[in-house]
């Protein structure tokens, strides 16, 4: 037991360390990867290629002046920024990133732990996250961070909805909420993906995952052409750092979640061992995300209220009802 | 002409052309089926492509449009009107100038300064000469009506600095004299044009 509690703390302690380390490279990532699509360089003068201008930025971070608006509620302008970041990262407690190995003879599984309601955990985690960005909006006395509190609130509660309904098609074909079923379900090779048999879920995920993560075309939560800065407007420094860790953290968390439930999961793909597959497929979505932010618009709220309401939902309701019947005769 | 025009005060709605944009659909029906085939036809996978193209073309083909500005330069239009230069003889290697004060005279904004003298051997020479830059506007007067091409305008077009004097001397602007042979004659303003011989009529020195 005592090792069992000591495992999960370490393992904990290095999920936090590499992911919030990813999230970081994410930023460098997102502005290289946008910067080659319009033909620019992006930064380039810190360190090789720009690759320092992580530890650049994170000093700028810090250092900063830890700024409360006048007037703003100032236990809860501090605290939101810590949901968002939290949130994100109890989320992927329940996310098995890697297959099993051996270290030191000891079988590790590196998932923090093994809930047998993984993927319910994984969204209401996320889904809690959304208190984040809306107490944020309204704690700091500013009419763009209550608009970004608002559509906080409209965009992340409508998503949900499809979100949920979405992969509920898969949860029944598998029979099982744990994220490690799902990957044993995919075990026979690139055929037995759920993708093959749940397309249309797919996409409704993936496009509700777009909206959950707050990224291009659905960004309306601080579309700066808009709302200034949305919810962060008044942010800065380590306070509007976390928001964003936290961003970047959700981005890799359905990354894994769309690879896990939909594309086989760390399975061994063909001589790819499983371990590098599941990290190809994240950085094939992390990078998806990119290029979507490189290539769209984005799209106006009641657009995305539309599209919620009277297009996804009614299509992932009669998805989960032909997959019921499906499974019934 | 009328007034007719100067009262209509409705700007901007006269000149417009409209797009072929089709018509936007009226009822639910048919906003569904445009929704539908939008979706169908894939549209936005274009968008996806199109970025996707410029990618590879940017990293694989040397597309790239980045200039790393104080490292590069992009090049200048000849006739661009930049910090003077003043040129210098390239057989001697004196300067072209002959002090005859005509850039002084015209210099709208009066900010060239020169005085002269003569020299051991009778010959005029240009004792000072300098351009307040603070006031300098670049019109490019003073080395349209220069006679000898001795004041043209370079390519410094980055004058930031803690003096403006770090560029107003005669001597900063004169070409320096180990570099000479690199001078370069200037085909901008002011400059002879390159048919120049074919359009002077030649009249005879005596009659
Ligand atoms: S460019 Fe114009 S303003 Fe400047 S020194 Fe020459 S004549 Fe004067
Ligand atoms: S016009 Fe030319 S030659 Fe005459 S003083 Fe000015 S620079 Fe010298």
């Amino acid at each position: 037991m005592d090792g069992y509690i000591i495992a999960t703390v370490i393992k904990a302690i290095l999920v936090l360390a590499v992911i919030s380390a990813l999230a970081g490279f994410g930023t460098y990532l997102e502005r290289k990867v946008l910067a080659f699509m319009q033909r620019r360089l992006g930064p380039m003068h810190v360190g090789p290629y720009g690759l320092l201008q992580l530890v650049a930025d994170g000093i700028k971070l810090f250092t900063k002046e830890d700024f409360i608006p006048n007037n703003a509620n100032r236990l809860i302008f501090m605290i939101a920024p810590v949901i968002t970041a939290a949130t994100a990262f109890i989320a992927l407690a329940a996310v098995p990133m890697l297959p099993e190995f051996e270290l030191f003879g000891i079988t590790v599984r590196p998932i923090v732990s093994d809930l047998n309601i993984g993927i319910l955990f994984v969204l209401g985690m996320m889904a809690a996250g959304l208190y984040g960005p809306l107490l944020a909006g309204v704690a700091q006395h500013n009419k763009w961070g209550l608009l970004g509190a608002a559509r906080t609130a409209v965009q992340f509660l409508s998503y949900e909805v499809v979100t949920g309904l979405s992969i509920l098609a898969p949860i029944m074909i598998v029979g099982s909420l744990s994220l490690i079923d799902f990957n044993n379900y995919q075990a026979g090779g690139i055929g037995e993906w759920l993708i093959w048999k749940q397309p249309l879920a797919f996409i409704l995920f993936l496009i509700a995952g777009f909206a959950e993560t707050n990224r291009t075309p659905f960004d309306l939560l601080e579309h700066e052409a808009e709302v200034v800065s949305g919810y962060a407007t008044e942010y800065s420094g380590m306070r509007w750092g976390m928001f964003f860790i936290g961003e970047y953290a959700n981005m890799i968390t359905i990354g894994f979640l769309a690879s896990l439930v939909f594309f086989g999961g760390f399975n061994d793909w063909g001589f790819i061992p499983g371990g590098l597959a599941i990290l190809l497929k994240v950085s094939f979505f992390f990078f998806l995300m990119l290029w979507v932010r490189a290539s769209w618009p984005h799209i106006r709220p009641d657009q995305l209220m539309w599209l919620c309401w009277k297009v996804l939902m009614p299509l992932a309701v009669i998805n989960v009802t032909v997959t019921g019947f499906v499974m019934m005769f | 002409m009328s007034l007719e025009q100067f009262k209509d005060r409705n700007v901007g709605t006269q000149n417009y052309t409209m797009l072929d944009l089709g018509e936007s659909p009226k009822t639910g029906w048919g906003k569904f089926k445009q929704v539908a085939k939008r979706s169908v036809k894939l549209e936005l996978f274009t968008g996806l492509k199109v970025t996707f193209r410029e990618m590879i073309k940017a990293l694989f083909m040397g597309e790239m449009h980045t200039t790393k500005y104080p490292f590069e330069k992009l090049p200048i239009a000849p006739r661009y009107r930049a910090i003077h230069e003043m040129k210098r003889l390239l057989e001697s290697g004196h300067y072209r100038c002959i002090g005859c004060g005509l850039c002084e005279k015209i210099c709208i904004a009066d900010c060239i300064r020169m005085d002269t003298r003569y020299d051991e051997n009778q010959r005029k020479e240009v004792s000072e000469y300098t351009i307040n830059f603070g006031r300098c506007i670049f019109c490019g007067y003073c080395a349209e009506v220069c006679p000898e091409l001795a004041i043209v305008h370079g390519g410094r077009y980055e004058n930031a600095s803690e003096q403006r004097a770090s560029f107003a001397l005669f001597e900063d602007m004169l070409t320096p004299l180990d570099q000479l042979t690199q001078q370069k004659e200037y085909p901008g303003f002011g400059a002879v044009s390159p048919d120049a011989d074919k359009k002077i009529k030649k009249t005879p020195l005596a009659y």
